[in-house]
């Protein structure tokens, strides 16, 4: 190992036992705008579509209820007893209360409180992928044989905002465990992080602030491409060595240009890039990009999952999955059934169940 | 507000945990703690699996004190498998689609916000018709 690789090694975040995903599960709500009924009010019908359309949240659904059913498919995958998780963490930008945690009632809901860790986690679009890592390290610890990780939005976008086309609902849960019951052993993961104010949201506010173009290459390009470049680096693997990739998707040219400069094929990424049917899921993005590969993988995959979180920040997962994918992603709803499970909305509709009508 | 109410009833409501009988192994919803089929001791908590059908239904378009953004919605009279029959609104479903005898499962979903915007949300069952597994 080159002295280069020796300092990169040291990047890696590897847990002192192995671990790896014994359940996952998504959640896509029915309805879905599309990205023409947006431009058909705020442009003449003139803009450029980023995706054909993006889930919506009925009247009764939040990040909570998502969350819920997201957690009760990964329970099924998994095959284990409520009582057995010691974590649940939700990471999310838009729990239902400011102050009082999502995470008690879905905790509560699939019967897995009082023994148990539970937190909300916010960092925009990665909140649930670091989750995902601390829950890697909580199992890989030894202080808990399960965590459940949830990332899940029910995104905002401000009305006629190059957003609103994009700014979906959705995401996914993963339990994570012992690596001889995992489904998927995460090989190591690897975190990048920068001060960068390329979106946020202040206290109060409904919508979120963007700096347009700077989104893209200070922001998303930047914290990703250097997320799996010292990923591969340190872990001497490149973009041949893994079967599929999913980038965080906030749009559908984003994550296929960052995979064609990263060195993926096109491949390598349609399986996880369902940004064009269900648009940016944020915290849900990639990861609910990760279930649909799943979904589909066969023993012996390597799977490269980077997120993208605004603020800003990348985690980068090496996952390889195992035997048991074949009987387990059988025994939960796939992801291509909530995608296929789909109603279409207009603009009219929209606005009433996004509860941007006021009524008082 | 009533917090305390709705905390007492988080389990039954959030996860449809009703009770069985040890006596004659019924199954009770909502948990009642004395078996309405032998009348004996029932405690022991369990977990319903949510799978049911419509056994009645009817769409409401004079919602009471509460209910008013979610109207017009369907409430049905739900036969869940193991057999108690329980009041709950179907989502995720048009009115006009609702037949008596369709299958349907269970969710938990907002059912509404005690009081005004400052108020706690209150989640619970519902029925949806049961997703297509590819």
């Amino acid at each position: 190992m080159s002295p280069m690789n020796e300092e990169h090694n040291n990047l890696l975040l590897k847990p002192n036992r192995a671990v790896g995903i014994v359940g996952y599960g998504a959640y896509v709500p029915q309805y879905r705008l599309p990205a023409a009924e947006v431009a058909r009010i705020w442009t003449n019908g003139q803009a450029a579509l980023p995706v054909k359309e993006k889930s919506v949240p009925g009247l009764d659904e939040d990040v909570a209820t998502m969350s819920i059913e997201a957690a009760r498919n990964a329970m099924k995958r998994a095959q284990i007893s409520p009582e057995q998780l010691r974590a649940i963490w939700v990471g999310s930008e838009s729990h239902p209360y400011a102050v009082k945690p999502t995470s008690t009632i879905v905790a509560e809901a699939i019967g897995a409180a009082p023994h148990i860790q539970a937190g909300d986690w916010e960092f925009a679009c990665k909140a649930g992928t670091e989750a995902m890592v601390a829950a890697v390290a909580f199992v890989g610890s030894g202080m808990a044989d399960y965590a459940m990780a949830i990332g899940m939005d029910t995104a905002q976008g401000r009305p006629g905002d190059a957003l609103e086309y994009t700014a979906g609902a959705g995401g996914a849960a993963f339990i994570f465990g012992p690596a001889q019951f995992s489904l998927a052993i995460v090989e190591y993961t690897y975190s990048y992080v920068t001060d960068t104010p390329d979106f946020f949201r202040r206290q109060y506010q409904k919508y979120p602030e963007h700096a347009q173009r700077f989104t893209g290459d200070p922001a998303y390009f930047k914290h990703i491409t250097h997320a799996a470049q010292t990923l591969m680096e340190a872990s001497e693997t490149k973009p041949s060595d893994y079967r599929y990739a999913v980038f965080h998707q906030p749009n559908l040219k984003f994550p296929q240009k960052v995979a064609a400069q990263l060195g993926f094929t096109r491949e390598q990424i349609a399986p996880g890039l369902l940004v064009g049917e269900i648009g940016n899921t944020y915290a849900g993005a990639a990861i609910i990009g990760l279930t649909a590969i799943l979904d589909i993988a066969e023993p012996g995959d390597r799977i490269l999952v980077v997120s993208f979180g605004s603020g800003a920040g990348s985690d980068a997962f090496s996952i390889v999955v195992t035997e048991a994918i074949r009987e387990r992603r059988n025994l939960a709803p796939k992801t291509k059934d909530y995608i296929a499970r789909r109603v279409p909305i207009d603009y009219a509709q929209y606005v009433r169940q996004r509860g941007k009508l006021t009524m008082k | 507000m009533e917090v305390p109410r709705h905390w007492r009833l988080r389990k039954q409501r959030y996860g449809l945990v009703g009770e069985a009988c040890p006596h004659c192994e019924s199954k009770l919803f909502p948990p009642r703690d004395v078996c309405p089929e032998c009348g004996k001791d029932a405690r022991e908590p369990y977990q319903f699996s949510g799978r049911g059908e419509v056994y009645s239904f009817t769409t409401v378009y004079e919602p009471p004190t509460g209910f008013e953004e979610y109207a017009p919605y369907t409430v049905a009279l739900v036969k869940l498998e193991e057999g108690p029959m329980v009041t709950a609104q179907l989502t995720d479903v048009n009115s006009k689609d609702v037949k008596i005898g369709m299958p349907v499962e269970m969710v938990t979903r907002k059912i509404r916000t005690d009081g005004d915007e400052r108020g706690m949300i209150i989640y619970g069952y519902k029925f949806r018709p049961v997703l297509q597994k590819s």
